[in-house]
């Protein structure tokens, strides 16, 4: 092992394995997860080729390949919880794309929340033996995150008793679904129901796109790849146009809305729980975020520990960079980042199944919150995460340029989370409708409750203002209580502005509508600050429920960082409405200082407690052993684009340059 | 190679408007026609000569059909001068005709493929440029390159080159130069290690000189030393400029520069004791080689250490001759003008593409009665595009106004007068780290502005996006180059603190005289009108840097004085500094373009056009920033929701030239080669059609 490493982990403070069950939930969990990473990685039918070297064509075959091998294996060892499922792909697939993850992410489940007990007896079977491998077609080329612009249309034909699929212009065409390129043979397509004349909205249809056997596209099926993306080149994203395409009525999915041979349209009962499907992948998406942060830091705080640059005092030997106090500076907060995430992630997976649960018994009243919830934190977490991962590469200097780094990987297939399952300032928005509610809400009287409820306090809300009972007049910035407290009031002050900016708006514009577009900065801002509050509040509370002092008394570092640094970052907001003054300010300042300096000690133990395996990370920086450099020799080394010594484009250009000019 | 009737055809450009070729060739149609009567200019943008695109996509048009300001008369501007956009466009047209340079392709090609077209096209225009006598240093190779979009081979080739010409005696470039000519050496400037970067002096190779043979020997010791990163290093270099520690007579006489053939001119394989190779892929930049270059006891002559400025005599006796300090001037232009010419283009190409898009792209309705509306109309998308927008044009003023102010200083550099020469590199570090921050995560704003789209390759922001990415870490990564800066400011602040009123101070350097320049300790702005006075917002940055600055000194001498040394003081100090120096050069820009607006006053509509963006570059920048002007006080509360107010107010304003500002860059569709971006809207049409060209769709099949 590099000795640097060596010495970064022998003066830790604490013992990162008890850092990891926190992470994991349990020493149990820790102990089960390591047990499935193993059978791959002790398997050899897991043969991990390098990806950076292979074509896009190679990356989707070894993805397919991979796919394969999965099911077989996961079958094989009785692997179904998903969380264990999660565990066995990420060892496997590394970049948890795989080009059939669509049949069983969208495709199966979908059919079981909206297929009749007929439909699922006659497809579900075969699609998770992968005999068909389904997509989900729901985006177009000039439609996303608004559902009710799709243009695909699907008329029902009494005669024949089929539904008439058509793309009608160039912007209704099928857009992006993973799979659809070149792996699919079927897919549920979402499109605008017509029958008898009239236009019921967006239904979903199964959809035969490939011929059975020679996967050849039937007739009236245009499908392909859109091309080359910015990551993801493992997936075969794919287009879909239909010309007077017919399908059997039995394939429009009929559980909730039907149409009856004579065309005859029956309305749905109403279908709160497709919601949970979207909250579900939300905060999974939470998760993700946190997972990919910490890789990211994991990668650049020990290449940071092992690379040596500069000096700080002439004459001595160069520093290990990460003595620096701007490498700190630039990675702590990160780090303090990805941990304060994975506590997110797992009180949003929690709530998710607390909530489930209620949900089943017909509890629906904390969906509206929780939607709200998980629709912000995705955003506010993938943002954050976007901006970090991107911050880690460029730490690591030159070589996070490299893919020998791992760094642009994780940077690429990540960043598409600000997009997909709905766009960011989109979800932001939605939040925002929520909180605008609530405030609403509170002003006409009546209480709120669950994350919201400092929108209670707020002096203009009360009959009789206690401005000076409600704002503290010191924030003590070594208490996390104190300073969640105090995202608390930057949180409902920027509520409120936005609250009142939008009313001030819709007395001046006479729309609404008109007036939330022209409040959306504010509305965002609002939503964001009220995100980075929950996120203070969850990290808070986990510290008092960690028993292991030492680790303990790390995280608590971590967390006032993670705190103090935003509102160093947003100090304007702070000092704005008075909830910090100008000389907090500085000691906000001056404190941060002192924590990089405090955790710089545990750095290195801080992300070996992430516990990712050296595959997993694909980094040749960020190496557990930290030799990096003879192995970034070896791995170029081995680069196919150095076969042969004399490349052949000097025989073909080169020597007819030198001897033509 | 050229087609054949290349002779034939340049001349006929001379003569007739430029780059009409799509109209002249049948495809030319009402809309463009009227568009070219309004805009006086030639139709150059339409439809890359796809037969299938015939309009305009009426979305885009529409943008176009109010012109505020003459969209022609702003390009002049920009390019400095209406000679200099005829020019551009000539050059254009020549190499927008040939087959050659075609990006077409560029976004399914493997590696080993981009390397190949990057390598045919270099030799292509470099038999063009002999053709039409365009010189290296030339505007129209600038124009060239510029519509080329720098995918070409053997870059590195004319910095080997640079290199003699600057630290060789004229024996030695009289040698080597007419070599690099005639690329009958191609040359690598292999400067940077495995273990080492921006630290010049932490380099580990070296080249000891064995006076018994008269050579040197050139040796990587270590793992680390091995060179790594050089470009046409890889596969195409034949001699590489090595940066190595010279040792001769036993001492250590720091790092010079040896020519090193690496590779054989007769069969191009590795000379002995030569280990050479591809770094790998990497985040872009497929077509360039970046090597490694492992050296075992390489002897060279010792003729081939480069010594215009030290040289080793024979017998081992080490002579310095004299100062390198006159070409330092060369370095700090060369910097801004990167800038200038690849790292602000891409800036304003991510803006094109991402602003084209969000005028034809519809999504939602923003009242239930209306058609889904354009995502431009959103004030949450005008809040993400339309400051990168400002931001481009001010730096475009910044990085022009700093080369003539370079130029300028010229004179008294070749005078011997070197006092100018730490504000110059003060301000080209500063200038140089903030344009690529700021141009990296612009360009990332503007892909994601593009929702899915922009995440497509074919859209082209991926690639401009890696590419402005990998500005912010080579010639200097930008954290290193900050810190420079901000060592500049503490010393001048230092050094006037000393002497407060003396003479010294009313010699300040033009870029910091601010500093003590009387200060208010309140903005006096109070409607939102007032915000939009340069002088308020000026003041404002102005007020902010200098404490900052203060601030910093102040901290790294209160830590002196409880005993820390100077160096453990300054890294512990660090932060701040480096947030003074991004401070001060905000400060500079937001004076800069100020400056730059006050020169218009003959072009009364583009000089309010782009008022505008000033007024909203600066307040962009207070409004990111509030803590720092509330601070103390110089802001308050209220005063900052005016500034909101102000800036709002201006969204809603430059949202109408938006379209139009973008035209003025004048990017061809060809060089942008961006299926979103394209001057006639056509964006799905596009994305389609290309998508089908696809390997994937053409070739690959699917293996279960």
């Amino acid at each position: 092992m590099n000795q640097d490493l060596r010495k970064e982990r022998a003066a830790a403070s604490f013992n990162p394995e008890l850092l990891t069950h926190v992470l994991d939930g349990s020493p149990e969990n820790t102990r089960r997860r390591r047990e499935i990473e193993n059978l791959i990685l002790k398997d050899p039918d897991f043969q991990h080729e390098d990806l950076n070297f292979l074509t896009r064509s190679q990356r989707y075959e070894v993805a397919v390949r991979k796919s394969a091998t999965t099911v077989e294996k996961m079958r094989k060892f009785g692997i179904a919880d998903p969380d264990e499922i999660m565990w066995f792909k990420k060892l496997h697939l590394v970049n948890f794309v795989e080009p059939v993850g669509l049949n069983y992410s969208m495709f199966i489940p979908t059919l079981l929340n909206q297929g009749t007990t007929a439909q699922q007896e006659k497809w579900l079977l075969s699609s998770q033996r992968l005999e068909i491998i389904g997509t989900y077609a729901q985006t177009e080329l000039g439609h996303g995150t608004h559902l009710r612009g799709l243009e695909t249309t699907a008329t029902y034909d009494p005669e024949t008793q089929e539904f008439i699929l058509n793309s009608p212009t160039v912007t209704s065409i099928k857009w992006w679904p993973g799979g659809l390129g070149k792996t699919s043979n079927y897919a549920i397509v979402l499109a605008q129901l017509i029958t008898q004349g009239k236009c019921y909205g967006l239904h979903a249809f199964i959809v035969p796109i490939r011929e059975l056997g020679t996967h050849k596209p039937l007739p009236g099926i245009t499908v392909g790849d859109i091309g080359p993306k910015f990551g993801y080149d493992e997936m075969d994203n794919g287009y879909l146009k239909m010309d007077n395409y017919r399908i059997p009525r039995e394939n429009m999915l009929m559980k909730y809305a039907q149409v009856k041979p004579d065309g005859t349209y029956v309305k749905p009962v109403s279908n709160k729980l497709t919601y949970g499907t979207m909250v579900f992948i939300r905060s999974f998406l939470v998760g993700e975020a946190a997972r990919c942060l910490s890789k990211a830091c994991t990668i650049a705080i020990r290449y940071s520990a092992v690379r040596h640059q500069s000096e700080i005092k002439p004459g001595e030997p160069e520093p290990q960079i990460l003595d620096y106090q701007t490498q700190q500076y630039k990675l702590f907060p990160l780090l303090a980042t990805a941990y304060a995430f994975q506590f997110v992630g797992a009180y949003m997976k929690e709530t998710y199944h607390r909530i489930n649960k209620d949900i089943g018994q017909g509890d629906l009243s904390e969906l509206p919150e929780l939607h709200a919830l998980t629709a912000g934190l995705k955003a506010f977490t993938s943002w954050t995460v976007n901006a970090a991962i991107e911050a880690c590469r460029m730490a690591c200097g030159g070589h996070g340029y490299s893919h020998c780094s791992g760094l642009p990987n994780i940077y690429v297939n990540f960043t598409p989370t600000c997009t997909f399952e709905g766009e960011n300032t989109v979800m932001m928005l939605q939040t925002a409708r929520f909180l605008m509610k609530s405030y609403d809400q509170v002003h006409s009287g009546k209480l709120v409750c669950g994350m919201v409820s400092y929108l209670n306090d707020l002096p203009s809300q009360r009959i009789q203002p206690q401005q000076v009972a409600v704002w503290p007049t010191v924030v003590d910035i070594n208490s996390p209580d104190s300073l969640t407290e105090a995202y608390r009031l930057r949180a409902a002050r920027l509520v409120e502005i936005a609250a009142k900016n939008l009313q001030a708006e819709v007395i001046h514009r006479k729309s609404k509508e008109v007036a939330w577009n022209l409040t959306s900065i504010d509305l965002v801002r609002a939503s964001e600050a009220h995100c980075h509050y929950v996120v203070v509040k969850l990290f808070s509370e986990k510290i008092p429920q960690i028993q292991e002092k030492s680790v303990q008394a790390v995280l608590r570092n971590l967390c006032l960082l993670y705190s103090l640094y935003g509102i160093c970052q947003k100090a304007g907001d702070f000092l704005q409405w008075g909830i910090m003054t100008e000389s907090q300010v500085t000691q906000v300042n001056e404190r941060i200082k002192e924590l990089l300096t405090a955790i710089r000690p545990d750095a290195v133990a801080l992300v070996d407690a992430f516990d990712f395996q050296d595959v997993t990370l694909g980094s040749v920086l960020g190496r557990y052993d930290g030799n990096v450099y003879e192995n970034m020799f070896e791995w170029a080394k081995k680069s196919p684009l150095n076969k042969t010594e004399v490349h052949e484009s000097y025989h073909k250009h080169l020597k007819s340059l030198q001897s033509k000019l | 190679m050229p087609p054949a009737n290349w002779d034939l055809r340049t001349p006929k450009k001379q003569s007739c408007p430029p780059l009409n070729q799509h109209t002249a060739s049948g495809e030319g149609h009402s809309n463009t026609r009227q568009i070219q009567a309004t805009m006086g200019s030639p139709v150059h943008r339409v439809s890359l000569g796809d037969t299938w695109s015939k309009q305009v996509h009426p979305d885009i048009q529409s943008e176009r059909h109010m012109q505020s300001f003459d969209v022609e008369q702003l390009t002049k501007i920009l390019d400095g001068g209406a000679q200099n956009t005829a020019l551009r466009r000539k050059v254009e047209s020549i190499i927008h005709s040939d087959p050659v340079f075609s990006l077409k392709d560029n976004y399914f090609m493997t590696q080993n493929e981009h390397y190949e077209a990057a390598l045919k096209k270099k030799f292509h225009i470099q038999m063009l440029a002999q053709r039409l006598g365009w010189s290296e240093d030339s505007r129209e190779l600038g124009y060239a390159y510029r519509s080329l979009s720098g995918d070409l081979a053997l870059g590195v080739h004319n910095i080997f080159l640079k290199s003699i010409r600057s630290l060789g005696s004229e024996e030695q470039i009289a040698k080597w130069a007419p070599l690099c000519n005639k690329f009958q050496i191609i040359g690598t400037y292999a400067q940077t290690e495995l273990g080492h970067g921006t630290y010049l002096q932490g380099l580990e190779t070296e080249a000891t000189y064995d006076a018994a043979t008269q050579e040197f020997v050139v040796h990587s010791p270590t793992t680390t030393a091995i060179k790594w990163w050089p470009g046409g290093l890889g596969w195409s270099a034949t001699h590489a400029l090595v940066q190595a520690q010279l040792i001769c007579s036993g001492a250590r006489q720091g790092m010079h520069a040896f020519i090193v053939p690496i590779r054989s001119l007769q069969d191009h394989s590795a000379l002995p004791g030569i280990t050479v190779g591809d770094i790998g892929p990497k985040m872009e930049f497929d077509h360039m080689d970046n090597g490694f270059l492992q050296l075992d006891h390489v002897r060279i002559p010792r003729e081939n250490m480069l010594s215009r400025f030290a040289q080793v005599l024979p017998d081992g006796t080490y002579i310095k001759l004299g100062t390198a300090k006159a070409n330092y001037l060369t370095m700090v232009v060369t910097r801004v003008d990167i800038l200038l010419g690849e790292v602000i283009p891409m800036l304003e190409k991510a803006c094109v593409i991402a602003i084209r898009y969000s005028v034809v792209r519809r999504q939602f309705r923003i009242r239930p009665s209306d058609p889904e509306a354009k995502i431009l109309d959103y004030q949450t998308q005008q809040q993400k595009l339309l400051p990168q927008l400002a931001t481009a044009y001010a730096f475009h003023f910044l990085a022009s106004s700093l080369l003539e102010f370079f130029h300028r200083s010229y004179s008294s550099i070749l005078d011997k007068d070197f006092s100018l020469l730490p504000e110059l590199h003060a301000l080209s570090a500063g200038a140089k780290a903030m344009v690529t921050d700021f141009c990296a995560q612009g360009a990332e704003l503007c892909r994601r502005a593009c929702g899915g789209h922009g995440y497509s390759k074919l859209s082209g922001l991926p690639s401009l996006v890696t590419r402005v990415a990998a500005s912010c870490t080579y010639e200097g990564e930008n954290t290193v180059l900050y810190l420079q800066t901000a060592r500049f400011l503490v010393k001048i602040y230092l050094q006037a603190q000393e002497s407060p009123g003396s003479t010294s101070q009313r010699s300040l350097p033009q870029s910091v005289a601010y500093l003590t320049a009387p200060d208010q300790t309140r903005c006096p702005a109070q409607r939102a009108a007032d915000f939009l006075h340069p002088e308020h917002y000026t003041m404002a940055w102005a007020h902010v840097a200098t404490r900052l600055i203060k601030d910093s000194a102040h901290h790294l001498q209160t830590l002196m004085k409880s005993g820390a040394d100077w160096h453990e003081a300054w890294n512990q100090t660090t932060v701040i500094h480096l947030q003074a120096a991004k401070a001060h050069c905000y400060y500079v820009t937001v004076k800069t373009f100020t400056e730059a607006l006050e020169k218009l006053e003959s072009e009364p509509a583009i000089q309010q056009v782009l008022k505008r963006l000033c007024d909203l570059y600066a307040l962009h920048g207070i409004l990111t920033n509030t803590g720092d002007f509330l601070y103390d006080g110089f802001l308050s509360g209220a005063q900052i929701d005016v500034a909101r107010t102000a800036y709002l107010d201006l969204l809603i304003l430059i949202r109408k030239d938006a379209i139009l500002l973008t035209d003025a860059f004048d990017f061809t569709d060809q060089c942008l080669n961006s299926a979103l971006g394209c001057y006639d809207g056509n964006v799905y049409e596009r994305l389609f059609h290309w998508a089908q060209k696809a390997p994937t769709n053409t070739q690959m099949i699917l293996k279960l």
